[in-house]
């Protein structure tokens, strides 16, 4: 079966999601194009939102309306040529409700999942659990045809594992988008042990259709991605830890989020990140790591500690950041979590000072991330930032340099074990899954 | 006999910030004002600068497409808001396309000349951050002929009319030469935009417009000839300008040393069914040209500054041309050696022009009037340029659709 043909029914199981939503909205929009070329008009095409939380699957609907409309928007100069043959759609507003109601024609909502059984292709993007996700897979492999292929979207569990619990004989894929996937390039692709060659083949196809960049990581827990992060992120706690010795936790976790957005060059600080990803699946995600890789230092007091007490960060539906190790106001860090005290406290002028004093003075020459993002000399920057932080006698410069030792550790390591094929892949992952300026494994240190 | 048989003056010359992208306070999810607010601050920033307003006889407002961007038609009903002095004086509105504002200064100096009127108070309002682009691009689209071109049109349906001419002069004049030639437009356009703060490119701190104006074009997204710098902006704002007579000028309060002549002016209708006949000239726009200077009775080289209808970098160019400045095929080597810059032999769109001031197309004759008339007024503070005493004139062109609706006035500088 071809890419396209696959394309005409197609199923998305945890649709409500943040993943699973973006992956909907992806698909819908090919399958449009497809349903609008002139030779597929006898057709019919199908695409199955299938998620258990009712009320979410009715946000989900109006959700994929202003996808679609804003991605009918951006396309405009296609969608008219798509259109020729239509005379009643004259004006680019008749083109994109049009694009609208034929990519919205194929969308059906459920909330059950029998739906999927003549899909040619499932897309699972629910909470990653793998008792749970196995269980999901074993009812998919009795109601779906044999012919079906199963991508799936966890970030750790190993795909060769889901494969053999569940029975698949190789017909499941890693097919790891990152947060948002529409906007986000980067698709981790975990191929399993027993995986046949037409679905390897469909999943690069699929990553040319979808304009995706797809960066191969072999079937050890975390891959990539999450193989990186976790141990980052842990690396970023014990440091808090030993700070907090000195400088209060509030203090420490200042400095260590500091240091790695503004020393960095990363996009969010560390524990920013954190909340992003949000608490409570980082630590589900190190359970599975742990459990997988036998490791019993995949685990952080802290982050247990903030789970119990329900301190989760995560996003709201439109996107906005909730609070977690710190507290937000439009998305911006206003405060830092007391772990002791149970309550935030506000970041005001005098302490920030206080703060920024302690951790010093940035290298001459102030760059930031974003101010590099698009800089076609940066590389030559980053390079005179790194050397000059070198030079620097201060705790944030040491401990940015600290930081940038081990996470150059952590993704030698990732190459070593095998995870990754190559550095290169390492740091394609980072530098577009994470939006780094830079890959972990580099010459500045 | 001369063109006008009385003498015209213009004065009181006001206009509203353009605001959209690249102005600070914009932001596309926040609220903004709404058309009122742009009528009324023209309008009164133009009454305050007279003693009685209460002789102000009439208002002309020119305005494209209010209908769809804002849902509000009947405009002339917003002057006796504005001022009281309005109220149950005859105000209208008149319209065609982006050269709405450039008709509305010809049917307030008719007014004039017809006996009818002593004094005319001419706006021009466009609001057009109501919807996005996309949908904008359909409502200007009406600048053309719906029925016959724009099933067929692009998406963005003038943006690409402009980038089949800049294709067709690629053609005959070579790449790089013509392309050079609009990225030093669009250079000119920001350096003059960045000395006048009510342009929208005023806080733009890009320091390699040149190189910017050179980006690469995205057919896929946009256009196959011309990049997103190479146009006007999605622009708010409102322009007023007030005309009289000897007697009018008296009447207001005004002194004639505060006010500029008018000389002459052309307005020039092509038919919008067909197509232009030469896709690397601006054919309408020359013959206004030729005809506003032939009732003046001046050349091109008596003019000391020029305010051009720059709706994107190509049709800046071509203007240029078509206002006789050089001869067919030079303009782009004429603009690259900086003729047009403020400190050239022909400073050109001193303000900013449409894509460094804006283009709320309504406005926009109306505003390209009241630059001359400040320049040459010697009230146009920051980017102020030289008024040569032996060439004392100033002429605007402005054109609405592609190259259909037009208008030339030439202003002259007080004794």
């Amino acid at each position: 079966m071809t890419l396209d043909e696959r394309l005409e029914n197609v199923a998305v199981i945890g649709a409500a999601g943040k993943m699973g939503s973006g992956i909907a909205v992806m698909i819908a929009q090919e399958m449009a194009k497809l349903k609008l070329q002139p030779e597929n008009s006898d057709k019919i095409y199908r695409l199955y939102l299938i998620d258990i939380n009712e009320k979410a699957l009715d946000g989900l609907r109006s959700y994929m309306k202003a996808q679609l409309t804003k991605v009918a928007e951006k396309s405009t100069v296609l969608l008219r040529s798509l259109y020729t043959a239509r005379e009643d759609l004259v004006e680019n507003r008749q083109v994109i409700d049009a694009f609208v109601d034929d990519s919205g024609s194929v969308l059906n909502f459920s909330p059950d999942m029998s739906v999927a059984r003549n899909a040619h292709m499932v897309f699972e993007a629910i909470l990653e659990d793998e008792k749970i996700k196995i269980k999901l897979y074993k009812k998919l492999k009795k109601i779906c045809p044999d012919h079906t292929y199963f991508l799936t979207n966890t970030s750790s569990i190993p795909i060769s594992f889901l494969d053999e619990h569940a029975g698949l004989d190789g017909r499941i894929i890693g097919y790891h988008f990152y947060n948002p996937p529409v906007v986000q390039r980067l698709v981790e692709v975990i191929s399993p042990k027993a995986m046949n060659d037409e679905l390897k083949q469909l999943g690069s196809q699929l990553g040319e259709r979808l304009r995706k960049k797809l960066v191969p990581s072999n079937d050890i827990s975390g891959f990539i991605g999450n193989g990186h992060f976790m141990r980052d992120g842990l690396y970023a706690l014990s440091e808090l830890e030993r700070l907090q010795r000195t400088y209060r936790q509030v203090g420490a976790l200042y400095v260590m989020n500091t240091v790695s957005q503004n020393f960095l060059l990363r996009p969010m600080g560390i524990f920013q990140l954190i909340d992003y990803v949000g608490i409570d699946i980082f630590q589900c995600i190190l359970k599975v790591m742990r459990t997988h890789l036998g490791d019993a230092r995949l685990r952080s007091k802290t982050i247990d500690r903030m789970v119990k007490l329900g301190v989760l960060g995560g996003q709201y539906s439109d996107g906005s950041q909730k609070n977690g190790f710190l507290q937000y106001e439009k998305s911006r860090p206003v405060g830092i979590f007391n772990i002791r005290k149970k309550e935030y406290f506000t970041i005001n002028d005098r302490w920030k000072k206080k703060m920024d004093g302690i951790i010093g003075p940035l290298p001459d020459g102030l760059v930031s991330w974003k101010g590099l993002l698009m800089d076609p000399g940066r590389k030559d920057r980053l390079h005179t930032h790194f050397t000059a932080l070198k030079a620097i006698d201060s705790l944030g410069a040491q401990l940015a340099v600290s930081f940038l030792q081990k996470t150059k550790a952590i993704g030698e390591e990732l190459v070593k074990s095998g995870v990754a094929r190559s550095a290169d892949d390492v740091n394609a992952v980072l530098t577009n899954g994470f939006y780094w300026l830079y890959g972990p494994i580099n010459e500045y240190v | 006999m001369p063109f006008f048989r009385k003498k015209v003056y213009a004065c009181g010359g006001y206009y509203t910030i353009s605001l959209g992208t690249g102005r600070k306070e914009f932001h596309p999810k926040k609220p903004r004002p709404g058309i009122e607010h742009y009528i009324k601050e023209a309008i009164q920033g133009s009454i305050d600068q007279v003693q009685s307003p209460e002789h102000i006889d009439e208002g002309v407002i020119g305005n494209f497409i209010a209908s769809r961007f804002c849902h509000q038609g009947n405009l002339g009903g917003f002057f006796p808001m504005a001022h009281k002095t309005f109220q149950y004086k005859p105000c209208m509105r008149v319209e065609g396309a982006c050269d709405s504002g450039g008709l509305a200064l010809v049917a307030s100096v008719k007014t004039i000349l017809a006996d009818i009127a002593e004094c005319v108070l001419c706006v021009g309002v466009e609001v057009q951050n109501s919807v996005k682009a996309i949908y904008g691009a359909d409502y200007l689209a009406a600048a053309g002929w719906y029925a016959g071109e724009r099933k067929n049109g692009h998406a963005y349906f003038f943006p690409d009319k402009f980038s089949q001419r800049a294709g067709a002069c690629f053609e005959k004049f070579g790449f790089d030469p013509f392309r050079s030639g609009m990225a030093q437009w669009y250079t000119n356009a920001i350096e003059n935009a960045r000395k006048n703060p009510k342009a929208q490119e005023y806080h733009n701190r890009n320091t390699s417009l040149y190189e910017t104006g050179l980006s690469a074009p995205n057919p896929k997204a946009f256009c196959e000839h011309i990049n997103v710098f190479d146009c006007s902006k999605v622009s708010d704002g409102g322009a007023a300008l007030i005309f009289a007579s000897e007697e009018g000028l008296k009447n207001i309060g005004v002194d004639k040393k505060d006010a500029v002549e008018v000389v002459s002016y052309a307005q020039v209708q092509d038919n919008i069914t067909t197509a232009p006949p030469d896709l690397t000239k601006l054919t309408t726009c020359q013959i206004a040209a030729q005809r506003a200077y032939e009732r003046a009775g001046i050349t091109p080289q008596d003019l000391s500054v020029l305010d051009v209808h720059d709706c994107f970098t190509v049709a800046g160019l071509l203007a240029i041309e078509a206002a006789g400045l050089v001869e067919y095929g030079e303009v782009a080597a004429f603009v690259k050696e900086g003729n047009t810059k403020r400190d050239g032999t022909i400073p050109t769109n001193t303000s900013g022009g449409l894509i460094g001031y804006g283009h709320p197309t309504g406005a926009t004759g109306v505003r390209q009037a009241v630059d001359v008339v400040h320049q040459l007024s010697n009230k146009a503070a920051d980017y102020q340029v030289a008024i040569h005493t032996d060439r004392p004139y100033g002429m605007i062109s402005s054109m609405g659709g592609d190259d259909k609706t037009v208008v030339a006035m030439i202003f002259r500088k007080s004794d």
